[in-house]
């Protein structure tokens, strides 16, 4: 009898950490830059995100989120196959990018600061991001932006690197949609 | 009242200047269709749109003048199938430098990409992104243009006709000299 307790117990502790299941088809991972002053989007439509968040406890918070660096898309389709090329993403060399988090603290009134690894094109930095979390219903819904410099990762080389053309800050924001948290 | 021989003065600035612009945006815009992507093309792209956005604005002021001003009469000799042709050939010169640059303008509303006149002024988009329709909206633009291309030859063709064959003056209606 104590053994049949035990046991669903035991599994529950040994359960991994990141245990909250993500709402990829609600969740986004887009990102804005300026070529010539003119502000453009895109996104990466395929990533995998595993997340353990709670607002009431956000020390304990962990993020690991991959993206399939191959799955950008661009406002043309000249644009997106552009960037899986070598001297953006080179998607054949570089499948993944991945970030994850190291620490994340509450700012506040919702607001929250996550500061992470960011590996892109096989370069890791130290990145760190402001977001918002809001609870609705049975999910929770994480929104932040992260600045980075897109050539401190090499993203957009030769030619491309000249920042009178391309910006060298691009904002990506991601929207997590957490469910039961 | 009679009629003055000759359009306003700022009439025959205005469409010298435009001539110019728009034989220069064409010419750049083709060229820049055919190159691949490189930082060379987005700079390139952003000139033709700021060239087109342009000639918008300069067509919408000489819409205002040549309502307000007139234009001078055609020649008595041409038949009323010659006035006919010339007006209706005009009219689509106007409806053509209208639409093109909306056309384009509507092209990269739709593509999410918006027109930042000289890099400092962004335009408001016509329409929301919508990616199943930039490419029609890209392929109306050409097609516009190619109009835009028979039109003013033909535009062309008639003006030397007037001068070389039928010697009716009627180039000086948009000449500021003699």
């Amino acid at each position: 009898m104590k053994k049949a307790l035990l046991l669903p117990l035991a599994a529950l502790l040994a359960a991994p950490a990141f245990a909250q299941p993500v709402d990829l088809t609600k969740s986004q991972l887009a990102f804005t830059l300026k070529q010539m002053g003119v502000p453009m989007s895109g996104s990466f439509k395929k990533f995998a995100a595993n997340v353990d968040f709670n607002p009431a406890q956000p020390e304990t918070g962990k993020a690991d989120i991959t993206i399939d660096t191959a799955s950008i898309a661009l406002p043309t389709g000249e644009a997106s196959a552009e960037a899986r090329k070598k001297e953006w993403f080179n998607a054949a060399q570089f499948p993944q990018a991945r970030f994850v988090s190291s620490s994340i603290k509450a700012l506040g009134n919702n607001r929250y600061q996550v500061a992470g690894k960011l590996t892109l094109k096989g370069i890791s930095r130290d990145v760190s991001a402001p977001f918002t979390a809001t609870a609705q219903g049975k999910t929770l819904t994480v929104d932040g932006t992260l600045p980075v410099s897109r050539l401190a990762f090499k993203i957009g080389e030769g030619s491309w690197s000249d920042t009178g053309t391309v910006a060298d800050n691009v904002d990506l924001k991601f929207r997590l949609v957490l469910v039961n948290p | 009242m009679k009629p003055a021989n000759r359009y306003h003065p700022l009439q025959i600035v205005l469409h010298g200047l435009m001539a110019v612009l728009m034989v220069a945006t064409f010419a750049f815009g083709k060229y820049v269709h055919s190159l691949p992507l490189s930082p060379a093309k987005f700079q390139l792209i952003s000139y033709h749109k700021w060239a087109g956005i342009a000639v918008l604005a300069l067509v919408l002021v000489r819409i205002v003048l040549r309502l307000a001003k007139g234009a001078p009469a055609l020649p008595g000799s041409m038949s009323p199938a010659a006035r006919l042709v010339a007006h209706a050939g005009h009219l689509l010169l106007y409806v053509l430098m209208v639409a093109i640059p909306l056309s384009g303008w509507l092209m990269s509303s739709a593509y999410g990409i918006p027109v930042v006149m000289f890099g400092l002024w962004q335009l408001p988009d016509l329409i929301a992104a919508n990616p199943e329709l930039a490419p029609q909206l890209g392929q109306l633009h050409g097609l516009l243009n190619t109009v835009l291309l028979l039109a003013v030859l033909g535009h062309v063709a008639a003006a030397l006709k007037h001068h070389f064959i039928d010697k009716d003056g009627l180039l000086s209606r948009m000449s500021l000299r003699g």
